[in-house]
């Protein structure tokens, strides 16, 4: 039997001997690390479908928006009155080169019906850039065309759960469903997108011309949104900057004097950086917990492990009796705090991945249990036994061997 | 001193403790001056209060005399540190406990290898220290209870594990502190002719013990009063244990 062996036999009795103790003491360990593995894993799977979702939308995407108006004082919500023209577009399509695509658009929810099936879902109108701008094209017929959108054509794109949902098996190409009431042709079906950021099916859709459903569905005049495409994702600033300058121009608003913006433009990047953001802020939620639980299970640990110096003080004596120096004890003490915090931490991982692994299954995320978060958990518990475990073993390496074997 | 032979294993010169409690100052040793050749068998006597306890720990090397100096083997251990004074314990001296001072829930086996894990003279392998604990647990006649705990031998057993676990380091010396202070006399006869019977293979033993009966098992007798020695002479009509192999 070696040093070592003999050391880490010695250790796992003396946890073996209080098995509650040893449990009840592991336990903030256990938490904090199920924590860190759990905030690593969950913030991994959630980049990871944010990364998906940004590739499926295109990163080069843009949204413009009616802003707030303020008339007498009072500030009208978000769109709630939109100066976004028809007009607009066409100048942007026009005087923006770093703009590749552009739509108007306008979303409306209304009851769809299909002879005795009927749905409830978003109509989007759109204008033939659409499928170019969101990449999202079709999967059986086609999109309808810009003469469609000009004459206001009763035809309609399903989304992939609007198809299932009122055609079944059936093919739902030339059929005719109905939108408020009004008879629409299908003339496409979109492929299936899946889940969108926030965690809507965003194939619970039907996308009409623009015109058609400004005109017949809505009854409006204004123009909802600009969905617009920089031809790369890298012109994204100076597209959203160039677009700035021609609203401002056109709805002739002087920054100078005050006038704030009636429109908002987002980017995907945007959007990204504030999903990031979220996480951020769930993350740091997380690391806190994971901190304070290391930190108390640190000084159970210690507590413990003082209990346990002084229980066997009388072994302390015998071997140093028989020749263990201080670094001896000192090792024999630092050792079972680390073993006890290591146990600790498997089965700390070990909760943190059944955490990760629920977690993944409700949101719908990838599962990503990373090699480098169980190390690091693992390394995490280690760090803490040895600097918690380490006053309780100087205490113990530094008893007189005579008053401890005389101790009762 | 003329022939090497003669050289003493233990060279105590004016040695002199004192503790200090408060105010006042307790001369727990004071001017002990003594010599135990190779091959001894000493017992210690005096009764409580006498020095004797705080002599048996500096010859222990657990504690250091105040003044004077103590020769081990031709080497001065009066003066050393911490941890010279833990490794000297360990390759030199050989301690026997009243309450035996095993370590519970551990086997036989293991308590005897435990001095050969703190070892610098020993560098053995595994299967070394095996042969050797095995080996000691044979001359203590326990070669078959390797595997029990302490729990499971009886106090006879348990001392002659101790026993076997002092030997293991082959020690200059081995102390005994009242060694048999918890045993009835039949299993104190038995382990003091363990004791016997390592003196006649050449092993010095320093004994200390309260109990005449036992002091007769040695070959030399001294006795302390108030921190002095004040008796030193050989033993006259010697027991031999009865039981003794």
């Amino acid at each position: 039997m070696t040093k070592t062996t003999s050391i880490l036999k010695v250790a796992f009795r003396a946890m073996g001997r209080n098995k509650m103790r040893s449990l009840l003491t592991a336990l903030g360990i256990i938490i904090g690390v199920a924590c860190v593995v759990a905030t690593i894993g969950i913030g991994e799977g959630a980049r990871v479908q944010t990364e998906q979702q940004l590739q499926s939308l295109g990163t080069n995407y843009l949204m413009i928006h009616p802003g707030t108006v303020t008339s007498s004082g009072a500030r009208s919500g978000w769109g709630s009155n939109s100066k976004l023209s028809e007009e607009d577009v066409d100048a942007i399509r026009r005087e923006v080169p770093t703009i590749s695509y552009v739509s108007a658009s306008i979303r409306s929810v209304a009851q769809v019906v299909y002879g005795n099936q009927n749905w409830s879902t978003s109509i989007q109108g759109g204008e033939v850039d659409w499928p170019a701008i969101r990449s999202w094209n079709v999967a059986q017929g086609q999109f309808f065309t810009d003469q469609d959108n000009r004459a206001a054509a009763k035809v309609c794109v399903l989304g992939q759960t609007v198809a299932t949902t009122l055609f079944g098996s059936e093919d739902p190409i030339g059929k005719a469903i109905r939108i408020k009431n009004i008879p629409f042709r299908v003339v496409g079906v979109l492929e299936p997108k899946g889940g969108s950021m926030m965690g809507q099916d965003q194939d619970d859709t039907v996308i009409a011309p623009y015109q058609t459903v400004r005109k017949k569905i809505m009854g409006t005049t204004a123009v909802g949104m600009i969905m617009a495409a920089v031809s790369t994702p890298e012109l994204v600033p100076q597209a959203q900057e160039e677009i700035t300058a021609l609203l401002r121009q056109r709805h002739r608003i002087n920054r100078a004097a005050g006038q704030e913006d009636d429109f908002m433009i987002r980017s995907q990047t945007e959007m990204l950086a504030r999903a990031e953001e979220q996480a951020k802020t769930m993350a740091i939620l997380l690391w806190s917990i994971a901190g304070v639980s290391l930190l108390v299970g640190g000084i159970g640990i210690m507590n413990i492990m003082l209990v346990s110096v002084t229980e066997r003080t009388r072994e302390i004596g015998v071997r140093m009796a028989i020749g263990a120096k201080g670094a001896d004890i000192r090792a024999q003490f630092l050792v079972e705090a680390v073993v006890l915090a290591i146990a600790g931490g498997v089965l700390g991982i070990a909760l943190g991945v059944g955490i990760q692994q629920a977690v993944a299954r409700l949101a719908g995320w990838p599962v990503a249990v990373t090699t480098s978060s169980v190390s690091l958990a693992f390394v995490f518990s280690a760090v803490i036994g040895v600097t918690f475990g380490f006053y309780p073993a100087l205490k113990a390496s530094r008893l007189d061997p005579i008053e401890a074997l005389r101790y009762e | 001193m003329t022939a090497s032979s003669a050289e003493p294993v233990i060279r105590l010169r004016d040695l002199t403790r004192v503790y200090q409690m408060g105010e006042t100052e307790v001369r727990a040793l004071d001017g002990v001056t003594l010599d135990v050749a190779p091959g001894e068998f000493l017992a210690v006597m005096g009764p409580s209060g006498s020095g004797k306890s705080t002599f048996m720990n500096i010859l222990g090397c657990l504690d250091r005399p105040t003044s004077g100096t103590y020769v081990l083997e031709g080497v001065d251990v009066s003066t050393l540190d911490r941890n010279e004074r833990a490794g000297i314990r360990n390759d030199k001296i050989g301690f026997v406990f009243q309450n035996f001072n095993l370590l519970s829930r551990t086997s036989a086996l293991e308590n005897v290898e435990l001095p050969l894990l703190y070892s610098r003279k020993h560098r053995l392998s595994d299967a070394e220290q095996l042969v050797k604990a095995r080996e000691c647990l044979g001359r203590v006649g326990l070669a078959d209870r390797w595997d029990h705990t302490p729990a499971q031998l009886s106090g006879g057993q348990q001392q002659r594990v101790a026993i076997a676990r002092a030997l293991v380091n082959d020690p200059s010396i081995m102390l005994g502190d009242e060694p048999t202070g918890n045993l009835d006399s039949r299993t104190s006869d038995e382990v003091m002719g363990i004791f016997q019977a390592l003196n006649e293979e050449g092993k010095t033993i320093v004994l200390i013990t309260h109990e005449h009966d036992i002091a007769e098992y040695a070959r030399r007798v001294v006795a302390f009063r108030d921190g002095r020695l004040v008796a030193d002479e050989l033993v006259k009509a010697r027991r031999s244990a009865k039981g003794a192999r």
